[in-house]
């Protein structure tokens, strides 16, 4: 048997998510502010909403400048979910899939009349805002909004990124929303 | 204008199934026959297959609900003879209780989504159809949608309430 000491390590300073405790309000800040600015949208356009959308990531606006440049067509790696359009019901389960696929942390920001409310739509076949099936972030009113609304929309999502805990998912009042639309 | 007037492609109907098909109208020179669903294959098949007439194409099958009328629920079949350049209505009504009617996708395949739609949005049941069910609504629906009974607005909407208008 050897007779050598082996030291302990020193305490690690932990806490939620990353190795550092004695700030983590300062982590969520720092994690928060880095999330804000490379947020990857993923545009679900189904109509005109979708038109100014397209205006909103083009140079004039440039959504860019707010560091969402790189667009997800796949919602496996997207942070923003943008429903910008008229959602029918038979696209409903299609939209919740969608949802359904991105990870965490997530946000949902409705663009337009139509995915807030239903707009002119009033009528049997068209889903009366997204809100019906999945949680909603920010609305964005207009019909369609203008560009400018988008990235006022869009900026009211960052700050919700910058103040919000590092690990959203589990707080119970998030888990609670999540189960009252039957996600868990 | 066709090569066919609307007088003889009459005739030639009337001769062919006397009294079984009464001409409506001709609005906008379309001429409109109403039948009964008895007969709506063989007049169909006849408007098709007859040598001189050639109505090949099936324009579309639709619904309509007059919910005044004593057989409700209306079939509308339009019909267009290419080498003719000759186009043909035919309204086939149905009692509320008893709303089947024969397939036409017999005589043409694509009949087969228009009978499916007009299942869907007027409950039309076409007996033989291959494949019955809704083409355009949600599966889970329960009305048909264009029938005057059931209401145009979804009940979820709760922006358009009286209360917000101090109504």
């Amino acid at each position: 048997m050897s007779d050598i000491q082996i030291v302990e390590a020193p305490a690690g300073i932990e806490g939620a998510g990353f190795f550092a405790t004695s700030a983590t309000s300062a982590i969520d800040k720092a994690i928060g502010l880095g999330r804000s600015y490379s947020l990857w949208p993923l545009p679900f356009a189904t109509s005109c909403c979708g038109i100014e959308f397209m205006a909103t990531m083009s140079p004039h606006y440039d959504l860019a400048r707010f560091g969402a440049e790189r667009l997800s067509f796949s919602p496996r790696q997207a942070d923003l979910l943008m429903v910008m359009g008229t959602i029918a019901k038979k696209m409903g389960p299609v939209l919740r899939q969608v949802y359904l696929q991105m990870a965490e942390p997530r946000w949902v920001m409705a663009v337009g009349a139509c995915a807030s409310s239903g707009g002119i739509f009033d009528t049997y076949s068209v889903l009366q805002g997204i809100d019906e099936i999945i949680p909603v972030d920010v609305y964005v009113p207009g019909c369609p909004p203008r560009p400018e609304a988008i990235i006022d929309g869009f900026m009211d999502i960052q700050k919700l990124v910058q103040t919000e805990a590092l690990r959203r998912r589990n707080e119970p009042k998030y888990q609670e929303l999540l189960a009252s639309y039957g996600i868990q | 204008m066709g090569k066919i007037s609307n007088e003889d492609l009459l005739k030639k109907i009337s001769d062919k199934f006397q009294d079984q098909v009464t001409p409506v109208g001709q609005p906008f020179g379309l001429l409109t026959l109403e039948t009964s669903r008895e007969q709506i294959i063989d007049v169909l098949s006849f408007l098709k297959n007859d040598a001189a007439l050639q109505f090949i194409y099936l324009t579309d099958i639709t619904g309509i609900h007059y919910p005044e009328q004593e057989k409700p629920i209306g079939v509308i079949y339009h019909l267009h003879s290419l080498v003719n350049n000759v186009r043909i209505r035919i309204k086939v009504f149905l009692a509320d209780a008893d709303v089947h009617i024969s397939t036409a996708t017999v005589l043409w395949n694509g009949a087969n989504w228009m009978e499916r739609e007009t299942y869907d949005l007027f409950g039309v049941i076409f007996d033989g159809h291959p494949d019955l069910r809704r083409i355009l609504n949600v599966d889970d629906m329960t009305a048909f949608p264009m029938r005057k009974e059931f209401p145009l607005e979804d009940p979820n909407r709760v922006d358009k309430k009286d209360y917000f208008f101090g109504r």
